[in-house]
């Protein structure tokens, strides 16, 4: 004699909070952004007016808008290649042996993945100081000249995807090592009696094998650079003069910053539509894949 | 391949305990120089967290001393005083702990959920889990201006309930959830029925205690990603009385011209607890990743 509301009573408050802070923002941000709603709209609905695609068009024709698009382009042809090939490596190095010493060198490199983003940026701010930051020390104390880290338009999306990749490694050589634990071993047996060294055996059997790992944690990691907003926000506010600004940064600014929620809200459903894009793509190729 | 792991017990053993250890023929200076290359790249590594905590010891003047030094020679707690005294981080301190404590009734909601989706049948429940599922895939960053107007339009900005409601729960826990929880044996939960146990009775004394391994897990990183959020104590909360330590530490950033020892200090006030965990219960953050790295 099963209670027949029970079920009911187990899910309903995880999905009501889904469904209120998962699905019905997309819907608020669709709606929101086809209207004018700045702070006075905040405060009374009866200020808000529709405008249609009003918000859409003047996004496209908006200067910050395209640039922060193109930062954050820029910070993940930077930062995703550099996260992939570092992760591989490491984890590809950390599975050569399996004793204490090695297991402890993991901890290491996850250590910055579990930190808060926070606190880290402030310690990478004084590392990255010009008047006394260690970086421009160790610079000088080997002849080279100073570098302006983090107000130079160059330099800093540089200086601050490199905070974001010594952050982003940690967790994908967790799921590369994961992925190395299902390589058979018959398969590197069959290549050490052909004979075959160790950096053949790594590049024509382990990576063709981890071919869908690392599939996978490149999408995710394109994901994640798509939404790249800690660093810069804590780390330089977007500056200078908007060069490390990313979308996400440039929708906090809109947003809240300058309380034009109906503009941001539009900026907010473009981001969706690239991100869910994305998401289509690794879902489609995760399907062949499996297929074959 | 990451998808055949998708059950918790065996990605729990394949992980920590049984990785045999795999026959190479590596030889053994290969194998030495390769851990000599990892233990410089880990060095490297952790090092902003060394000059972290060796420059909250420092006196204001050995911190922006040119050229610097390694460790503090004058070491000084005086610092960590001045987040209590002058700043307002016993404040955030405990704001702090009370978004965490808030998170960890999450984790109760997101159990039942992941036991309701497991072990009912119920109309609807193909559509809701698909929903859940759903939501694993929509960023914060697309969400932060809505949910904003959602928590206004609840009168929940600037309430300690507000920062918290956003992130309690997660619909890849509550898939990890259903996952684990669906090998529990129907038979024990349809005995406690016929011994004439309530669902709830069921739910606390049967199935949670059974549960204890993923519950672990959630515990661990729920603590962790409470701890460290940013993004909505920065948005929800207008009035001072409400900051975190995320945002007392991220307004330190305004005195960088001026006293990097303040700094490190509340950077270290933030972290230090984070690597104690995670020294604690190791297992259960890199079981927990290497769990969402299947999403």
């Amino acid at each position: 004699m099963k209670n027949r509301l029970a079920p009911y009573a187990f899910v309903a408050p995880a999905v009501a909070l889904l469904l209120a802070f998962g699905v019905l923002p997309i819907l608020v941000a669709v709606l929101v952004s086809l209207t004018d709603m700045n702070l006075g709209g905040l405060g009374d609905w009866s200020r808000i007016s529709f405008i249609g695609t009003e918000n859409y068009r003047r996004l496209l024709s908006d200067n910050e808008f395209w640039q922060s698009l193109t930062n954050t382009g820029i910070f993940a042809i930077l930062g995703v290649p550099a996260v992939i090939v570092v992760s591989l490596v490491i984890a590809l190095l950390l599975n050569r042996a399996n004793n204490r010493y090695f297991r402890a060198l993991r901890s290491f490199y996850f250590l910055p993945a579990i930190t808060a983003i926070v606190a880290i940026a402030l310690v990478w701010g004084y590392l990255y100081n010009t008047q006394f930051g260690l970086f421009n020390y160790l610079l000088s104390s080997v002849g080279l000249p100073q570098v302006q880290w983090l107000s130079d338009p160059i330099w800093v999306k540089l200086s601050v995807a490199l905070v974001a990749v010594w952050r982003g490694t940690g967790l994908n050589i967790i799921i590369f090592l994961a992925a190395l634990q299902s390589v058979p071993k018959e398969y590197l047996e069959a290549a050490d009696l052909d004979g075959a060294s160790e950096l053949r055996k790594t590049v024509s059997v382990v990576i063709p094998l981890m071919r869908f790992a690392i599939f996978f944690v490149t999408i995710t990691t394109i994901i994640a650079w798509l939404q790249f907003f800690d660093e810069p926000f804590v780390l330089t506010k977007g500056g200078p003069l908007g060069e490390s600004t990313s979308i996400s940064l440039f929708l906090y600014q809109k947003g809240f910053s300058a309380s034009q929620f109906g503009y941001a809200s539009a900026g907010s459903v473009i981001l969706f539509v690239i991100i869910a894009f994305v998401t289509l793509v690794q879902l489609r190729a995760r399907r062949t894949d499996v297929d074959h | 391949m990451l998808i055949t792991e998708a059950s918790p017990h065996r990605t729990d053993t394949a992980i920590t305990r049984t990785r045999p250890p795999r026959v190479r023929r590596t030889g053994s200076s290969g194998r030495l120089v390769t851990g000599a290359v990892l233990g410089i790249g880990a060095l490297i590594t952790a090092f902003p967290f060394a000059w972290m905590v060796a420059a909250s010891l420092k006196p204001r003047s050995e911190s922006v001393a040119y050229p610097p030094d390694l460790l503090p020679k004058h070491p000084t707690l005086q610092f960590f005083k001045q987040l209590f005294s002058e700043l307002d981080f016993g404040h955030y301190l405990l704001n702090t702990i009370a978004v965490v404590a808030i998170s960890m009734v999450g984790v109760v909601l997101m159990a039942m959920a992941g036991y309701g989706f497991a072990k009912f049948r119920f109309r609807g429940r193909e559509p809701l889990f698909f929903l859940v599922l759903a939501t694993m895939m929509i960023p914060v960053q697309v969400t932060m201006i809505p949910t904003y107007l959602i928590l206004n339009g609840m009168k929940l900005t600037n309430t300690l309930l507000g920062i918290a409601l956003p992130a309690l729960v997660s619909g890849f826990s509550v898939f990890l959830f259903r996952q684990f929880m669906s090998t529990i044996p129907t038979e024990l939960i349809e005995a406690a029925r016929i011994d004439g146990a309530g669902e709830a009775r069921i739910f606390w004394r049967l199935i949670l205690p059974l549960s204890k391994p993923i519950i672990a897990v959630q515990i661990v990183l729920t603590f962790i990603a409470s701890w460290n959020s940013f993004l909505w104590p920065l948005i929800v909360a207008d009035d001072e009385k409400l900051y975190t330590l995320s945002v007392g530490v991220s307004l330190l950033n305004r005195q960088l011209a001026t006293n990097p020892s303040l700094q490190m200090a509340g950077a270290t006030l933030m972290v230090v607890p984070i690597l104690v965990v995670f020294v604690i219960f190791q297992r259960f953050v890199v079981q927990g990743f290497t769990l969402s790295g299947l999403k």
